[in-house]
């Protein structure tokens, strides 16, 4: 069925995104032709270890980080090619939630006016409007506003903080919301309560999220779909259930065996993970995969591999992927 | 067995603007050689704070007591002298973050080779070969090279990798990581500990993993101490612990993670509330406000470790789960 919605009419259309920066005389290759969709109402997990261009990738979305190629169609609409008013306008559609929850808050400001500034950007004059709103996302994130919004961010936890961010992000009413690693910078007993709650905001304002992080389970924990990223390009694109329960990938593979898992009859095994993800300012020719793939030959260091259909809506770019 | 180390009654506190902190708060541990404790606990359970007693590394305002023996010495009443000796050469420690706890002017040689040259009485060139040797060991390629070069050079996972070469130069009795793989990536955090396991292994040395993460101990140390508040809340060797927790924090804990194996979009179990304020000790169990088996005498009195059926197993409650009914300790 979610397969069926992805074809009919995606909110969020990536199309063969190319996103570089310069770095002296070289390049890095952060994303390199990413194409992906996502449906209305579903949330699409982003996972990949630290610089594959997940977070770029996401930026590059809400056009904080211009692409060099490629088209990103949200709702039908190019947003590469709006500047100014119009991306000004668009932009209360969609949201972004940071991984650090204390940083992406003003010490100086106060709760109340800190959830309250993106109605001002977006011109909602009247004052009691705007308290009302701010009051109405606050208990919607479980904060009580009369003891919250008269307060400074250092008086709050960092789950706390990230609830008041949560609540600042919903509170234009947006339809897409770019979480990028909204709970690794929290402890374990607070990140189930604010994955919990992403859920509950999801359910109740119906929104369409892109879900960025590096830790898979936490991934599984919220999205329909999975998307796994190796160094600027997508490596395997799936159901959840269906993606970590039969990976295709190789690489999706390896990721899935190095979680330590909480259980001592689990033995880890030794020797599953090999070598460094190489630099994007060199990335290896062909598949980027293939220098710390066990399976690679030669045709994976002179043929990219393309994202290929391998089961009913799982897709994966690879030459030798997993029976 | 020998027991290489004893943590007795150990209590840190620190003095804070808004009062004094305690940090750890009456800690009892032991690890005999060639063995692995895992301690596990969120921020500001006093985790790092009993490792840098143990290292006697504590901030100096802090105010240690109770008894810390390493190998026959109270590290406690050592002088700084004889520490500085054991240091680096019985007992050493590998930092969460390795970009920090590796000197950014300084050459990965010239900081590998001061450890060995300070500890062991070797030349310049003899300690260069070790080095070569216990590079080799940690598995950097190219090792002659990478003496020559500046952590800057080095990814995360190769600067943990010389970080843990430096801890094992001189072959310690005791390696204390401290959140050894927090900062780096899966794959590479998979790479590290089987490192670590293999080095352990190899040279019997005894092991403390300092982490929050309960999948990193399960498959690797042989007992695990969970931690809340400054207190050691629950002691067991691993299988025991992971087939049966007594404590409601440790199951709540382990419950919050998620898990590959679950549906997506399954409600989490979330712990609610988040752990006490540090300079206001609460008179009860610290983790009765957020437990839901907490009951009267748990709001009021602190529950002292218990033994359990199982040998070796300990937990602080009043109200330990999966207790047959009837039964209150």
């Amino acid at each position: 069925m979610m397969q069926l919605a992805v074809r009919a009419e995606p909110l969020l259309d990536v199309d063969h995104l190319v996103v570089e920066y310069g770095l002296g005389n070289k390049t890095v290759h952060a994303v390199s032709g990413v194409s992906l969709q996502v449906a209305r109402g579903e949330t699409l997990g982003l996972v990949g270890e630290s610089g594959c261009g997940k977070s770029t990738l996401g930026r590059a979305v809400l056009q904080l980080r211009r692409a060099k190629s490629g088209r990103v169609l949200f709702d039908g609409e190019d947003l590469t090619a709006m500047e100014g008013e119009a991306l000004r306008k668009m932009r209360r559609r969609v949201q972004l939630i940071f991984q650090d929850p204390i940083a992406s808050l003003n010490p100086r400001r106060r709760i109340g006016d800190i959830v309250a500034e993106p109605l001002i950007i977006a011109g909602v004059k009247d004052a009691a409007e705007r308290k009302r709103r701010v009051h109405e996302v606050l208990s919607a994130v479980g904060l009580d506003p009369e003891l919250v919004a008269n307060r400074l961010p250092h008086e709050f936890s960092g789950g706390q903080c990230q609830r008041i961010c949560i609540a600042r992000s919903l509170v234009l009413n947006p339809e897409f919301i770019v979480c990028d690693e909204p709970v690794s910078a929290l402890d374990v007993s607070i990140r189930a309560q604010i994955l919990n709650l992403l859920e509950e905001m999801k359910a109740r304002f119906g929104l369409t999220l892109l879900f960025i992080a590096h830790d898979l389970a936490v991934v599984k924990a919220v999205s329909d779909r999975v998307a796994v990223m190796y160094l600027g390009r997508l490596c395997e694109v799936g159901p959840s259930e269906q993606l970590f329960a039969k990976p295709v990938h190789p690489y999706t593979d390896l990721l899935l065996q190095a979680i330590p898992v909480p259980d001592p009859d689990v033995r880890p095994v030794e020797g599953v993970a090999v070598g460094e993800p190489p630099s994007p300012i060199a990335p290896p020719s062909g598949c980027r995969f293939r220098t710390r793939c066990p399976r690679a030959d030669q045709r994976c260091s002179a043929e990219i591999p393309e994202l290929r259909e391998v089961a009913p809506g799982q897709f994966a770019a690879c030459h030798h992927p997993l029976a | 067995m020998s027991t290489l180390l004893t943590i007795a009654d150990v209590v840190v506190e620190l003095p804070t603007p808004r009062g004094n902190l305690r940090a750890v708060d009456h800690v009892d541990l032991s690890l005999e050689a060639g063995r692995t404790l895992g301690i596990v606990g969120e921020s500001g359970c006093g985790k790092t704070m009993l490792s840098r007693a143990v290292l006697q590394l504590l901030p100096k305002k802090a105010k240690l007591t109770g008894r810390v023996m390493f190998d026959g010495q109270d590290l406690a009443r050592l002088a700084p002298e004889s520490l500085r000796r054991l240091r680096g050469r019985d007992l050493a420690v590998v930092f969460q973050d390795p970009m920090t706890s590796l000197n950014p002017v300084l050459t990965i040689g010239t900081q590998l080779m001061e450890t060995i040259q300070e500890h062991l009485e070797l030349d310049a060139s003899a300690a260069m070969a070790r080095s070569i040797e216990l590079l080799t060991a940690v598995g950097i390629p190219a090792p002659e090279q990478r003496l020559a070069q500046y952590p800057h050079q080095c990814s995360g996972g190769m600067r943990q990798r010389i970080a843990i070469a430096i801890a094992l130069s001189c072959e310690p009795k005791l390696l204390i990581a401290d959140e050894p793989t927090t900062a780096l990536d899966v794959t590479i955090q998979a790479q590290i500990l089987d490192l670590l396991a293999r080095e352990q292994r190899r040279r019997h040395m005894a092991m403390i993993i300092i982490t929050h993460d309960l999948g990193v101990v399960a498959g690797r140390a042989d007992e695990v101490a969970v931690m809340y508040a400054g207190r050691v809340v629950e002691r067991a060797p691993t299988q025991a612990l992971f087939k049966r927790m007594h404590m409601p924090y440790t199951e709540a804990l382990l419950a919050a993670i998620p898990k590959l194996d679950a549906a997506p979009h399954t409600p989490l179990p979330a712990i609610s509330g988040r752990p006490p304020d540090p300079t206001r000790p609460l008179r009860g169990c610290s983790f009765a406000p957020r437990c839901r088996y907490a009951a009267g005498r748990c709001h009021e009195a602190k529950p002292a470790l218990t033994s359990a059926e199982t040998p070796g197993h300990l937990y602080a409650c009043f109200h330990p789960i999966q207790m047959a009914a009837g039964v209150d300790a």
